[in-house]
C-alpha cells in the first residue's frame, strides 16, 4: 500500500534511480488487488500473468524512461485489448476476444506503463452508478454499501483503494468524473476529438471520450499526455498541437476568471455538498482567482436533449451485436429468432430501454420532433457555454448533486437516476472539457469540485484543479 | 413497341450501383479485389468489430466525384455520409454508411439516342456508400454463408429522374451510363460480377395525365438485356391489371429469370423504416473549387464527344461512331488501328464486323484479344496494296484471331498472296469458258449476271487468290 500510495512522479524516481523495479511495482499493485478487490470488485479481468511478464521486460530501466514507464494502471473494459476478452460488462459480448489494440491502449504501451486489468463499468457505459454491470456491482471503497458512481464504477474505485496509479475510462455524459467525485479521485473528460475513440466500443460517439483517474492532478497531466493526439483512424480526432500539460501546473492562479453557473446552484443541489462548494470557491478566491455569477440558461434541457441524442446514437451502435460474427448467440428457428434471442438474453434492461429509447427518436415521422430538435437544443447548449467563456476562463460547479447513494437507491426510477448527471452532460453536449477534483466530505463521504473549459484548454482546467488541490491538501486514498 | 398504341403511358425510373474499381475498400485498408477467397480481404473495421471507426478512403470520394461531374451533376460542397439501419447477416455492422440529404452529386443528366433522337435523362442524385457482403447457402441447405469481403467496397447509386418512357430507353440509358464510368474509368461495369447492379421503378398513366400511377420496384435483373424484358413484362402485366380495373399494390417485385416474370418480393407494409440520421464518426466534407477543377480535369473524352469528333474527324456515319464510342476499349482499339495508317471506315468496317463477333462469340474482352490494333491495320493495307483480297482477308484474319500472328506473316505461310499476274490469270480464263458453255451462252443472251458464275469459277480454281478485278476485267475483253 504505502508504494502505490505515492505519486508517479515519485514513483518514476525511484524507477529510474532503479530504487524499484516495474515488475515490483506491479506486484504490489497485483497484491493490493488480492487483498482488496474482494471488497471493492473493481476488476472484471485481472491479467496478472502478462502484466508481470511484461513488467520484468520492463525491469532493464532505459535512461531516457519515461514517467509512466513500468506504472500499472487499470482499463475499463470498453477497451480493446488485443488478445484480450471486452466485455462492456455485458453479457452479449460473452466469449468475444479482440482483435487489436485501442489507439489509447496501444499510447499507453508505448510509454511503458502497465495494464494489471479491465474494470467494471455499467453495462455499455449506461448508467451512473455501476449497478448496470452484467456481472457484479463495484463497490465504493469509502462505504462498501454505497455506489461508486458510472459508469466508469471500476476505474474510479480501483484508484480510490489505491490499487493502481491511474486507471482510464469513458465519459459520454459523465461517466468520468460522476465516479471520480463519489470515490475521492481525479476524473478528466477531455475535449471531444482530443484522444482518439478508436477500439473504444462506442455508446454514444459523438458524445464519447476517454479520459483519465488518478489521485492527484499532475498524475492525471501525466496520463492525458500519454493519450492526447490525433489518430488518422479517428477522423473525430482533432489535429490540434497538444501543449505540454506538465508546463500548466504552475500553482498560480491570480486573476483567473471562474464563473459560476447560477443554473447549477439550484434545487435538488444538497446541502453538504453545496458546503464543500462553497468552501472550495473562498480557497479559490484565496488564491487570487476572481469568481462571478454567470447563466447557462439551456442547461435546464440537456438531460432531455442527452436522453434523445445518446440513445438514437446507442441504437445503431449496439446493433451489430447480432449474434452472427461473436459474442453471444441464442439460436432460434429462423434469423429474426435468433436476432431476438440473442439480444433479448444478451443485454441488460437499461441498455435495452435506451436502444427502444433511439429507435423511437430515429423513426420515420419522429425524427425531426426528437432527434433533430435535440441537435438543435445541443447547438444552443453550446452557445451558452461560448457566451460565458467571453468573461469567464474557467466555470466552476459541483460534479454532482448529491454524494454517493446507496444501492439500490435509485433503481426504481431511471429518471431521478438520469438527474444525477445534471452538471456533467451538459458539458459532453457542448463538446468541452471537465475536470473533477475532491474538494471535501459531507456526511463523510467524498465531494467532487467540477472545472469546465474552453475547448481544448485542459491546460487551464489542470492549472486551477492542481493549484486548487495544493491549497486544499490532496486527497487521501480510501482505507480498506 | 406496345406504348405507341396503348391507352397508357409507361414512366420508368432507374436506381444503379456501380462498384468503383479502387484499390481499398471505402472506410479500411483492405483489398477489393473480386474473386478472392471468402472472408480473407477483411478486417476488424469491415467485419463490424466493436470500438472501430470508418475512416474516409480519399480516392473513393474523388472518383464518386469524377463520376459525378462526368453526368453532368454538381457537388454538393458540405456532403456528409449517414447511416442506414437495417439487421442483416451481411451488414457487419447492422448499418450501411450511405449518404442521404447530402449526396456528393445532384441534378445530372445522361442524353441517350433511341430510333435517331437523342432525348436527355435527368439523374437526380449520385452518392457514395458501403457495399455489403454476400449471402449464399449452404448446398445441403444446413446454413447460410456469409463473405464479407464485399463489404466496405465503394458504391456510387446514380438515381434517374422519371424520365424515362420506354423499356427500351431504359437499355439505352444503361449502356450510355456504362459507357461514361468505363471511359472515366470508375468501374468494369460488370453486370455478371455485380459491379453494376440496377433496379428499376415502373408505373403506368393514362396518356394526359399528370400524376402518377402507383409504382413497382423490379429487382434481380442480371443483363441490361434482362431489365428491358423485365420492364416490358411488367409493362404489360400492370396494363392488363388497369385495363381489368384491378388495384395496382405498391410493391418490390424480383424478375425470375427462368419464368421471365416478375413475382412479388415484399409488399408496401413491410418496407424498412431505415431510421436515417447523421453518421457520427465521419466529419461533413468540406469540397472546395480547386479540388472539384482537379477532379474535372482527370475526365476524358466522353462518349458523345468521342462521337461527334468520329463523324467530323473521320468522316465515319452516326452509326458507326455510334457502336465504335460505345466501348472506350472498342473506340481506343479504332484509333489505335487508324493512327497506324489504315483508312478509318475499313477500320470500322472489320472491328464491328469480324472483330466484334468473334469476341461476343468467345466472350472476350479487348484486351484479351490477340489481334493488336496495328495488326489490323496492317491486314487492311494489304488490302488496298492488292497483296490479298478481301475475300482472302477474312481468313487470314480469322487466323490472326486465333493465333495472334501477323497478316503477312500468314499470307506468306498460307501462299495467300493475290494473282496479279495478268497471264496467269488469263490461262485460268480460258480454261473456265472452255468448260462453261452454258454461262458463256447466256451471258452474250443478255444474262450479265452470268458473269458472276464464270468469275466464281475462276476464284475456285485459284482458290480465291486471283485478283477479282482483274478476273472480272479479262473475262469482259475475252468474251466481247
Amino acid at each position: 500500500m504505502s508504494l502505490l500510495n505515492s505519486s508517479i512522479r515519485d514513483l518514476h524516481t525511484k524507477i529510474t534511480s532503479k530504487e524499484i523495479k516495474p515488475s515490483e511495482l506491479v506486484s504490489a499493485s497485483l497484491e493490493r488487488i488480492a487483498a482488496t478487490d474482494e471488497k471493492v470488485k473493481a476488476f472484471l479481468l485481472v491479467t496478472g500473468e502478462e502484466a508481470l511478464e511484461r513488467a520484468k521486460q520492463l525491469d532493464d530501466v532505459p535512461a531516457d524512461a519515461g514517467l509512466l514507464y513500468g506504472i500499472p494502471g487499470a482499463l475499463k473494459d470498453n477497451l480493446n485489448v488485443k488478445g484480450q476478452p471486452t466485455t462492456c460488462a455485458s453479457k452479449i459480448l460473452t466469449g468475444y476476444v479482440s482483435a487489436y489494440d485501442a489507439t489509447a491502449v496501444s499510447k499507453l504501451n508505448e510509454t511503458g506503463a502497465i495494464s494489471v486489468g479491465k474494470t467494471n463499468m455499467d453495462e455499455f457505459a449506461m448508467g451512473s452508478s455501476g449497478e448496470n454491470s452484467a456481472f457484479f456491482p463495484t463497490r465504493n471503497p469509502w462505504d462498501p454499501d454505497r455506489v461508486p458512481g458510472g459508469s466508469s464504477s471500476g476505474s474510479a474505485a480501483t484508484v480510490a483503494a489505491g490499487q493502481v496509479l491511474f486507471s482510464l475510462g469513458s465519459d459520454t455524459g459523465g461517466s468520468i468524473r460522476q465516479p471520480a467525485a463519489y470515490c475521492g479521485v481525479v476524473g478528466l473528460k477531455p475535449t471531444y476529438g482530443l484522444v482518439s475513440r478508436f477500439g473504444l466500443i462506442a455508446y454514444a460517439s459523438s458524445l464519447d471520450q476517454i479520459g483519465p483517474f488518478t489521485q492527484t492532478v499532475e498524475d492525471n497531466a501525466i496520463v492525458l499526455q500519454a493519450i492526447a493526439g490525433h489518430d488518422r483512424y479517428d477522423s473525430t480526432s482533432a489535429n490540434v498541437d497538444i501543449p505540454n500539460y506538465l508546463n500548466a501546473l504552475t500553482g498560480d492562479i491570480k486573476g483567473l476568471r471562474i464563473g459560476l453557473p447560477q443554473e447549477y446552484f439550484g434545487e435538488g443541489l444538497d446541502a453538504g455538498v453545496r458546503e464543500q462548494i462553497n468552501k472550495a470557491i473562498r480557497v479559490l478566491e484565496s488564491l487570487g482567482a476572481t469568481v462571478g455569477e454567470v447563466s447557462l440558461p439551456h442547461s435546464e434541457y440537456a438531460v432531455a436533449t442527452y436522453y434523445l441524442i445518446a440513445p438514437a446514437e446507442a441504437s445503431s451502435n449496439l446493433a451489430r451485436f447480432d449474434g452472427v460474427r461473436y459474442g453471444l448467440r441464442v439460436e432460434g428457428e429462423s434469423l429474426i429468432d435468433m436476432y431476438k434471442n440473442t439480444r433479448a438474453e444478451g443485454f441488460g434492461e437499461e441498455v435495452k430501454r435506451r436502444i427502444m429509447l433511439g429507435t423511437y427518436a430515429l423513426s420515420s415521422g419522429y425524427y425531426d420532433d426528437y432527434y433533430l430538435r435535440a441537435q438543435k437544443v445541443r447547438t444552443l447548449i453550446r452557445q451558452d457555454f461560448d457566451n460565458a467563456f467571453e468573461q469567464y476562463d474557467v466555470i466552476l460547479s459541483p460534479t454532482a448533486p448529491t454524494t454517493a447513494f446507496k444501492f439500490g437507491g435509485k433503481t426504481e426510477d431511471p429518471i431521478t437516476m438520469y438527474l444525477n448527471d445534471i452538471y456533467t452532460i451538459p458539458v459532453n453536449l457542448a463538446g468541452i472539457p471537465a475536470i473533477s477534483v475532491p474538494c471535501g466530505f459531507a456526511d463523510g463521504l467524498p465531494v467532487g469540485l467540477q472545472f469546465i473549459g474552453k475547448a481544448f484548454d485542459e491546460s487551464t482546467l489542470l492549472r486551477v484543479a492542481h493549484a486548487f488541490e495544493q491549497a486544499n491538501g490532496v486527497f487521501a486514498r480510501a482505507s480498506l | 413497341m406496345t406504348t405507341t398504341t396503348s391507352k397508357y403511358e409507361t414512366i420508368i425510373g432507374l436506381e444503379v450501383h456501380v462498384e468503383m474499381n479502387t484499390n481499398s475498400k471505402i472506410f479500411c485498408g483492405c483489398s477489393t479485389e473480386f474473386g478472392a477467397p471468402p472472408n480473407s480481404n477483411v478486417c476488424p473495421i469491415c467485419l463490424g468489430h466493436p470500438g472501430v471507426l470508418p475512416v474516409l478512403n480519399r480516392e473513393a470520394l474523388n472518383l464518386a466525384m469524377k463520376a459525378a461531374l462526368a453526368l453532368n451533376c454538381s457537388i454538393t460542397r458540405d456532403s456528409k455520409f449517414d447511416r442506414k439501419n437495417y439487421f442483416y447477416p451481411d451488414s457487419p455492422d447492422a448499418y450501411q454508411i450511405s449518404q442521404f440529404d447530402k449526396p456528393i452529386g445532384a441534378n445530372g443528366f445522361i442524353e441517350i439516342e433511341v430510333n435517331g433522337e437523342t432525348k436527355r435523362i435527368r439523374i437526380n442524385r449520385v452518392h457514395l456508400e458501403e457495399d455489403a457482403g454476400k449471402s449464399s447457402h449452404a448446398t445441403d441447405g444446413s446454413a447460410t454463408l456469409v463473405d464479407l469481403n464485399r463489404a466496405g467496397v465503394p458504391l456510387i447509386e446514380i438515381v434517374s429522374e422519371a424520365d424515362i418512357r420506354t423499356p427500351e430507353e431504359a437499355k439505352a440509358y444503361l449502356e450510355k451510363l456504362k459507357a461514361i464510368m468505363q471511359y472515366c474509368e470508375i468501374s468494369d461495369c460488370k453486370m455478371e460480377e455485380g459491379s453494376l447492379r440496377c433496379d428499376a421503378n415502373i408505373s403506368l398513366r393514362p396518356w394526359g395525365q399528370e400524376q402518377f400511377g402507383t409504382k413497382r420496384e423490379l429487382k434481380n435483373m442480371n443483363s441490361f438485356s434482362n431489365v428491358q424484358k423485365a420492364l416490358e413484362y411488367e409493362q404489360s402485366e400492370q396494363e392488363r391489371l388497369l385495363e381489368s380495373g384491378e388495384e395496382i399494390v405498391q410493391a418490390t417485385m424480383r424478375w425470375n429469370d427462368d419464368t421471365k416474370k416478375t413475382v412479388v418480393m415484399r409488399s408496401k407494409e413491410d418496407a424498412h423504416d431505415y431510421r436515417y440520421f447523421p453518421e457520427p464518426d465521419l466529419v461533413q466534407l468540406d469540397i472546395d473549387e480547386v479540388w472539384i477543377n482537379d477532379i474535372r480535369a482527370t475526365i476524358p473524352e466522353l462518349p458523345a464527344e468521342r462521337k461527334n469528333r468520329y463523324i467530323s474527324e473521320f468522316g465515319l456515319p452516326s452509326y458507326d461512331a455510334d457502336v465504335l464510342t460505345a466501348s472506350k476499349r472498342v473506340a481506343d482499339f479504332f484509333e489505335e488501328a487508324v493512327a497506324s495508317g489504315a483508312e478509318a471506315k475499313q477500320v470500322s468496317n472489320w472491328i464491328m464486323g469480324d472483330f466484334l463477333a468473334y469476341l461476343n462469340q468467345h466472350n472476350l474482352e479487348i484486351p484479351e484479344a490477340k489481334v493488336k490494333p496495328a495488326q489490323l491495320a496492317a491486314m487492311i493495307k494489304m488490302i488496298t496494296d492488292g497483296k490479298i483480297s478481301s475475300k482472302i482477308a477474312k481468313d487470314v484474319f480469322k487466323d490472326m484471331l486465333e493465333s495472334g500472328n501477323d497478316p503477312d506473316k500468314i499470307v506468306e505461310e498460307k501462299g495467300l498472296v493475290q494473282i496479279s499476274d495478268e497471264g496467269e490469270i488469263a490461262k485460268v480464263v480460258e480454261e473456265v469458258i472452255v468448260a462453261n458453255p452454258k454461262s458463256v451462252e447466256d451471258f452474250r443472251a443478255g444474262k450479265e449476271k452470268a458473269i458472276g458464275a464464270l468469275v466464281g469459277q475462276v476464284m475456285k480454281a485459284t482458290k480465291g487468290k486471283a485478283n477479282p478485278g482483274l478476273v472480272n476485267k479479262l473475262i469482259l475483253e475475252r468474251l466481247q
